[in-house]
């Protein structure tokens, strides 16, 4: 199978995710969309260490998901408190720094 | 006993006491004008035994140099500060320290009901070491410092009722005078450093041979500068006339023993300098004259006494100007006029004081009139300090005013007919105007108001103006007593060196015209104040008027100097708003103004940022992509 259709997947995976982001106001969903953006990477880097034979793209897999989890509980905890005091979990919303 | 340690005494005592007086503040209410006096009593005693220990040793051996510690030592510039006690000098210490204490015994009767009492003594302390310092330093850079010093010290005694604006604006006006002849000061000693590498006295003297004219000639106009402004001499010389704002026993101080002589002394100590450049000897003639018949006329338009003193003492610091630019020999004349001067002076100051503390601190001299009967004492000292200003043999002002006279008669050509005959006239006006104060204060009729009680004063005020009396009557006497004075001052203003100038005139002849023309001028006053108007008449002539405004020169201050000074700084101040504080502020207003636009980006939204990121990052591969194709 040709190497560079998993790399089509991980871009199309990239744009859906970026597109999720900038379009999405719903934290839960932008939060989502950040990990698809991660897990695209992943198969990129994953790919390329199948093509190259070496295992250093795994690793770096392995380093992305382990920062993917301490960002899921960090941030989970952040927009569950947010919904909490002001209930909503649009991104919008959270703008108070600017004034 | 080590002498040379006595001198920085001389200073340190004084300074010492004025600092005290000043920190302890009321706590030394009680006892600080006693312990005043009597350190300045004991500075006397420092100069007379200082004065007995230098008259005992060999005439190259008298003056003194003591070393006081390394002042400035920078690149060229080495100054120490170091005392140079000489026969000059140690003449002005007596006057200073003898007058002076004479004036602080006097004061503690006259400031009895001033609550400010303490302050008073404190300020004349400091202003005593100040002179001393002044008259003492071995260099320019020195003296300059108790020049200011006095001129500090003059500041504070003048505003000393400063609760009154006009004396508070009077005290600033003499300040202001005296910082345009510091000045000349300051200018001359840069050029002394940039000419002879040196600001000692020693050092200048030492470089005067190797100077140009033209060096030379500019340090002896700036010297002549500052004596001007310290010795109120033309065009300087407004500043004295208001300087009677200041408390009497002031008055006295700054005119006869302190300040005003400063001028002199700088000229005389700079006697190498004048020697050396005929054209600023010139200039220091001329100042001299325009002064004593400026100081003369005014004088004899002023009804308040202590004004007419006043403009008695400029004229007199001109005669002895006029004398310190006749040559070596008119030098020991100078300081000889100014140590009879300080006697007679201070006398009749001190007897205007007992006379306003007689009168309900009145100074009109049409509200006075037959005081003799009722103050004799100050009646007969002012009388002795009369004759010896008018230079009545055998008082002091013959001694020394007939020598200036015939000195300036004696100078070659037409110069000498014309400052010799300005200077009779003078002594006509002179003899002229203090009778006028005479008659008007203590002859005639009574004119004061019915609250007045006229009475004599208490004896810490006479006493002292007894001594100084005594002092008019001897004083000349004793310092011409065998070319006394004259010989003693040879070493340091080479006066005994022979003026090539015969007599124009024998002298004898001359001293009978001189007392004729004083003569005339007494008569004169006498007959036209026979009669006291209580009021100064408002009908007289253009002359009378120009005296009474001290001759326009306030006018022409305020025209020529004040008026665009003004001007320049209303400019200035225009320019630092509008260009300066608009560039500055211009820059500021453009920097927030863009800021406040730059803020609008941080608007808050996530998204928006994550869009700004995305674009970025999608612009920097293309970039990346685009280079690499």
């Amino acid at each position: 199978m040709d190497i560079s259709n998993y790399l089509y997947l991980s871009a199309i995976l990239f744009t859906i995710g970026i597109a999720g982001v900038l379009i999405r106001r719903n934290a839960i969903i932008v939060f989502m969309s950040i990990e698809l953006m991660l897990n695209a990477a992943n198969l990129a880097f994953v790919t390329f260490s199948r093509t190259n034979g070496g295992l250093d793209g795994q690793v770096a897999s392995f380093f992305t998901m382990v920062i993917a989890a301490c960002e899921v509980v960090v941030g989970l905890a952040i927009i569950v408190t947010i919904y909490r005091t002001r209930r909503s979990a649009s991104v919008d919303d959270a703008s108070l720094l600017k004034r | 006993m080590n002498n040379t340690n006595l001198i920085g005494l001389l200073i340190a005592l004084p300074l010492f006491s004025a600092g005290l007086l000043l920190l302890l503040g009321k706590a030394a209410n009680s006892w600080g004008h006693i312990f005043a006096t009597l350190i300045s009593i004991s500075t006397f005693v420092i100069g007379l035994l200082e004065f007995l220990a230098m008259h005992k040793r060999a005439n190259e051996n008298r003056a003194l140099t003591d070393h006081l510690f390394e002042w400035v030592h920078v690149g060229g510039l080495q100054v120490d500060a170091a005392l140079l006690l000489d026969q000059l000098s140690i003449a002005f210490v007596l006057l200073i320290t003898g007058v002076g204490s004479l004036i602080h015994i006097y004061s503690i009767a006259y400031m009895e009901h001033d609550h400010d009492r303490r302050r008073f003594f404190a300020y004349l302390n400091l202003f005593i070491a100040a002179m001393l310092l002044l008259v003492l330093g071995n260099s320019y850079l020195n003296l300059y410092v108790g020049w200011e010093g006095v001129g500090l010290a003059s500041y504070l005694l003048i505003g000393f009722w400063n609760q009154r604006p006009a004396y508070a604006t009077a005290a600033r006006k003499a300040f202001i005078a005296n910082r345009v002849g510091d000045v000349g000061l300051s200018l001359a000693i840069m050029i002394a450093f940039t000419q002879f590498g040196s600001v000692t006295f020693d050092g200048v003297k030492a470089g005067i041979p190797h100077a140009s004219s033209a060096a030379i000639l500019g340090l002896g106009a700036m010297l002549l500068l500052a004596a001007t402004g310290k010795s109120a001499q033309f065009p300087l010389q407004s500043w004295l006339g208001d300087a009677m704002a200041g408390p009497t026993p002031v008055s006295a101080l700054i005119h006869a023993a302190t300040m005003v002589t400063a001028g002199v002394y700088l000229i005389v100590r700079s006697n190498f300098v004048f020697d050396a450049s005929s054209i600023a000897r010139t200039l220091v003639v001329i100042v001299g004259v325009i002064t004593l018949l400026f100081g003369a006329i005014i004088g004899t338009a002023k009804d308040d006494i202590k004004k007419a003193l006043a403009a008695s003492t400029m004229s007199q610091i001109g005669y002895m100007v006029l004398a310190s630019g006749l040559g070596p020999i008119g030098y020991a004349f100078a300081i000889m006029h100014l140590l009879t001067h300080g006697f007679f002076k201070a006398g009749m100051f001190l007897g205007a004081g007992s006379v306003m503390h007689g009168t309900n601190d009145q100074v009109d001299m049409r509200k006075f009139g037959n005081l003799r009967k009722y103050m004799p004492i100050t009646a007969i000292t002012f009388g002795l300090g009369y004759l010896a200003i008018l230079g009545v043999p055998p008082f002091a002002g013959f001694y020394s005013k007939d020598k200036i006279i015939a000195t300036a008669f004696n100078t070659t050509g037409t110069t000498g007919v014309i400052i010799g005959l300005a200077a009779l006239l003078g002594a006509g006006i002179t003899a002229f105007y203090m009778t006028r104060v005479i008659v008007m204060t203590f002859a005639g009729k009574a004119r004061w108001e019915d609250e007045v009680h006229p009475h004599e004063s208490p004896a810490l005020m006479w006493i002292p103006m007894a001594i100084l009396a005594i002092g008019s009557i001897s004083a000349g006497f004793l310092l011409s007593w065998g070319g006394a004075l004259v010989n003693w001052l040879a070493p340091v203003v080479n006066s005994t060196h022979l003026a090539e100038n015969k007599d124009r005139i024998s002298p004898i002849l001359l001293t009978l015209i001189t007392l004729g023309v004083v003569l005339f001028g007494v008569i004169w006053a006498v007959i036209k104040y026979r009669e006291v108007p209580e009021s100064a008449p408002e009908k007289v002539s253009i002359f009378t008027r120009a005296a009474r405004k001290d001759l326009y020169q306030d006018a022409f201050n305020e025209a020529v100097l004040m008026k665009p000074g003004n001007q320049l700084v209303l400019t200035v101040d225009e320019i630092d708003q509008k260009v300066v504080d608009g560039a500055v502020n211009g820059v500021g207003k453009m920097v927030s103004g863009l800021s406040f636009g730059i803020r609008k980006i941080q608007n808050g939204y996530v998204r928006s940022y994550a869009l700004v990121m995305s674009v970025g990052l999608l612009m920097l591969l293309l970039a990346v992509w685009l280079v690499k194709l």
